[in-house]
């Protein structure tokens, strides 16, 4: 519901909103700019009445003199063209120069305020302010629910690119969104009268006391009293008329003065009310306080960039939303789907094994949780395919499914299978997955199969679990999911180093050109990769639709792409990758891994890693060209033998981009295992950890659940664990 | 260009009309502003009698009445008291544009002494109130006049 409405009413106002937010950004530097004109007064201060003497004194025909917000003294008097003004130096009452209002800013608040419309215009800015507003409040509450809960609501976001940039670039600019819209719409209701701006009536005009010849004036007692810093406006008797008086407003009040006696005639206070719309205005324009301009104009500047992140993660959404072909009425079904889909991934995974299952001869129903049938009178098992929202919470497509499960009654005859998709990244990995599982269990249903679980879309862990369901039904199934496959370049061998064969663990650091590319490519930008250590290498087998995944362990900027390959018995794509010389190529693309890199900034980084899990721990150390404090923890099995990028290393703590190095081999005697090296430093790692430092641990699935149980303990004496660093995005994990 | 022909329009005030209650006469009032290079302005046509009583509004420019408290001059003669200006009232004047209003004015107001007076007022620039002072005469009629800021020519013609 709340996507709904952030979408909707996002993709209906888009233009209004456009124009609005960049003519209010550009307004919005209005104020500093004036500013920078403006001149100080004297230190000790000036009355309103040696002012206006001095300007007389300079330019007789004065008939009002304003202090505007800036502080600039600006005084009036009749030109040849309309009303002309100069700015004036309280100091001397001297012109300055000439003010004259901008055209371009005239035009550019005009067209801001009711897009040159009129009343109907008017109207339109005001309901954009209002969508804003709303699309602002929805974003924010949908970002909360994403990191689980208003108290996590500041949190490192996590998630694909696209995403962690639209909702980091909300949160930064939700603040002065909701200034600017607020303010705006105050602004707006109060220009249509709906609510009163509180304008107090100016005092009664008075009488004049007495006639008689005006008095100098520097001796005008009513505007001795008054400083400078307090001046809104004075506006000098009509020369013509011989009754007339000053009218003066302060930041206080307006009243008249008598240029003949001196005196105040009369006098009245500002209203709260006209002071809550005075500074709801300045909130609104900055005028007055330049810097809340400047930075609400800059959380306008957001606007355009959150519309086309947001737009694009609607259309990819909306992609994986298409309709699965073939889809069998749920009456007739022999098997069952049910899935619970966010983003709408889960869905993609869905059609793969809805067309698998077709293809095989059933008869197979596809739909959100949300919409279960209260039976399913042909079926003869249920796949349940569910990612998780957040901390733990539905996704959007089975967000009452829970409810609707307590109106099922007995349990099926068919038993069910339930398949988590999540991002371990998360501290609640597939926790609605197992929250499912746990309720059909508690309730009786019998299980096909136990739960699994897909970390970030693998299409590997997916085909995976498509074998434990063919033994499973008993018959071939093949589940060759493949997400949609970037363009792939040819990369080229040129160097290779072995490590390991001695110790039964053959691994080679593999190091391939970038392609060149002709300049079109470059300037169509889909020249050379892209990518940072950390960012995964997609190498696609010649014959096969499913790449294999391997960390980088170097930057574009190295020019060279460098993975860390193990070879395993039987597998195919690190034998193809094993049996590679210097010259020969392979087919790839890579793939952003935004969540495993370390955080901008000084703090100190500990990588963890083991095997070639080092391998973009080392592409880390290789970019630390700002020399920032990193400790490595290596594991491996002997140092003569697997000790991966040995030489690499020592000139890197040569050059102090690696600060401390710490091995440990299992293979040797008196060695271990990197946990125990871990263990053997407790007091070193507390310090570091107590200090800020961050915790990137790359591995295989048994040594990173050692590594964190090791850390859980060590952390007890900080009253810290993995689980709250992870919550800070101070723990990374990238684990295969 | 506006053009606007008040007959009942006076009947308001009903100052202007009650001396020579059967003798009126249309009176077109042209007031052309300067390029003065900013929003549209707010006008309001007055007059007052030789001793500055004000007797009666004619025309006021600008429809939303939280900002006739800039149009000084006129708020000052007329006490704030300018209910029934209902029907007199027209849209704003842009710079350089002309506003030309026709309204019947008693015979009696003429060469006796009564002034018609012009405020002007714009959005962040200065108020002026009586920017044209003009008595009533017949001789005057025709005769276009300059205002202090704003008003490139005002003329009143029969």
């Amino acid at each position: 519901m709340l996507r709904w409405l952030h979408k909707v009413l996002a993709l209906s106002v888009v233009v209004p909103l456009m124009a609005l937010v960049i003519s209010g950004s550009v307004l919005s530097g209005m104020p500093a700019l004036e500013r920078a004109g403006a001149i100080s007064p004297p230190a000790d201060g000036i009355s309103v009445a040696e002012l206006a003497a001095r300007t007389v004194a300079t330019h007789p025909g004065v008939e009002q003199i304003k202090r505007l917000p800036s502080g600039k003294v600006v005084a009036f008097h009749a030109g040849t063209d309309g009303p002309a003004a100069i700015v004036v130096d309280p100091s001397s009452g001297q012109a300055v120069s000439n003010h004259a209002p901008s055209t371009f800013e005239r035009w550019m608040t005009n067209f801001h305020r009711s897009f040159f419309l009129g009343d109907g215009g008017r109207m339109a800015a005001g309901a954009a302010a209002l969508a804003l507003l709303v699309l602002t409040l929805s974003g924010v509450q949908m970002t909360a629910r994403r990191m689980g809960g208003w108290a996590r609501l500041l949190d490192r976001s996590r998630g694909g690119a696209m995403e962690r940039l639209h909702a980091d670039l909300g949160r930064l600019a939700a603040l002065g969104l909701i200034v600017s819209t607020l303010t705006a719409l105050v602004l707006s209701l109060t220009t249509f009268g709906l609510i009163p701006e509180g304008q107090s009536q100016a005092p009664a005009y008075p009488k004049m006391m007495q006639g008689g010849p005006a008095r100098p004036m520097a001796e005008i007692d009513a505007l001795r009293g008054v400083d400078l810093s307090q001046l809104r406006e004075l506006t000098f008797p009509n020369p013509a008329d011989p009754t007339d008086f000053f009218r003066l407003t302060t930041a206080t009040g307006e009243g008249y003065v008598d240029p003949v006696s001196g005196a105040l005639l009369a006098w009245q206070d500002h209203t709260v009310g006209r002071q809550i719309y005075e500074l709801i205005y300045m909130m609104h324009t900055g005028r007055g306080l330049w810097w809340v301009g400047v930075l609400l104009g800059l959380s306008a500047l957001a606007v355009p960039v959150l519309g086309v992140s947001g737009t694009a993660l609607w259309w990819k959404r909306r992609r994986a939303h298409a309709p699965i072909v073939a889809n069998v009425p749920a009456k007739v079904a022999d098997t069952v789907i049910l899935v619970g889909s966010e983003g709408g991934s889960t869905w993609g995974f869905a059609r793969t094994l809805h067309a698998a299952l077709t293809a095989n001869g059933h008869k197979v129903h596809a739909v959100a949780m949300d919409h279960i049938a209260p039976s399913y009178p042909a079926a003869q098992r249920m796949f349940l395919l569910t990612a998780t929202h957040g901390d733990g919470a539905a996704p959007a497509s089975a967000s009452v499914f829970l409810e609707r499960l307590d109106g099922i009654g007995a349990p099926p005859p068919f038993p069910f299978a339930v398949l988590g998709f999540g991002d371990r990244q998360f501290p609640q990995f597939c926790r609605f997955a197992r929250d499912v599982d746990a309720a059909l269990t508690q309730r009786g249903w019998r299980s096909l199969l136990p739960l699994e679980t897909i970390d970030r879309q693998s299409p590997q862990e997916f085909a995976r679990w498509g074998k434990s369901l063919s033994a499973a039904l008993g018959e071939d199934l093949v589940l060759a999911h493949a997400p949609e496959r970037p363009r792939t370049h040819a990369l080229t061998l040129i160097d290779r180093i072995d490590y390991g064969t001695e110790v039964q663990a053959p691994t080679c650091v593999l190091r391939f050109a970038l392609p060149k590319s002709s300049l079109f490519a470059r300037l169509m930008s889909r020249g050379r990769p892209r990518f940072s250590p950390g960012d995964l290498l997609a190498i696609v087998p010649p014959g096969e639709t499913l790449p294999r995944y391997y960390s980088l362990a170097s930057a574009a900027r190295d020019g060279f792409a460098e993975i860390c390959v193990r070879k395993h018995p039987g597998g195919l794509c690190s034998s193809l990758l094993h049996g590679l010389r210097p010259g020969d190529r392979v087919e790839a693309f890579v793939k952003a891994n935004p969540s495993f890199r370390p955080a901008p900034g000084r703090k100190p980084v500990i990588l963890i890693g083991a095997g070639t899990g080092i391998g973009p721990l080392a592409g880390f150390i290789r970019a630390n060209r700002g020399r920032r404090a990193m400790h490595l923890y290596f594991g491996g099995r002997d140092p003569e033998s697997d000790f991966l990028y040995r030489r690499e290393i020592q000139g890197w703590l040569d050059d102090r981009r690696l600060t401390s190095l710490s091995t440990v081999f299992s293979r040797v005697s008196g060695g271990g295992y990197v946990q125990d090296r871990l263990r053997a430093d407790a007091e070193r790692l507390r310090t570091l950890v107590g200090a800020g430092a961050q915790v990137l641990v790359c591995g295989g699935r048994e040594m990173a659940a050692g590594v964190r149980e090791t850390l859980d303990e060590l952390l007890v004496p900080a009253g810290l664990t993995p689980g709250l660093l992870k919550n800070e995005g101070r723990y990374l994990e990238d684990v295969y | 260009m506006r053009m606007k022909t008040l007959l009942a329009g006076l009947a308001m005030t009903t100052a202007l009309t009650v001396p020579g209650l059967a003798m009126a006469r249309p009176v077109t009032l042209t007031t052309t502003l300067k390029n003065y290079g900013g929003n549209g302005a707010y006008l309001a046509l007055y007059v007052t009698d030789a001793s500055g009583a004000y007797k009666g509004t004619l025309w006021v420019a600008g429809p939303k009445s939280k900002y006739h408290s800039h149009l000084s001059g006129w708020q000052r003669a007329s006490g704030g008291n300018v209910a029934g200006i209902n029907g007199i009232t027209g849209a704003s004047v842009g710079a350089g544009r002309t506003l030309k209003v026709t309204v019947d004015l008693a015979d009696a107001l003429f060469d006796a002494g009564y002034k018609l007076h012009v405020d002007v007022a714009a959005e962040d620039m200065r108020d002026s109130p009586s920017e044209v002072v003009v008595p009533l005469t017949a001789a005057g009629a025709g005769r276009p006049v300059a205002g202090r800021s704003y008003i490139q020519t005002f003329t009143y013609g029969m």
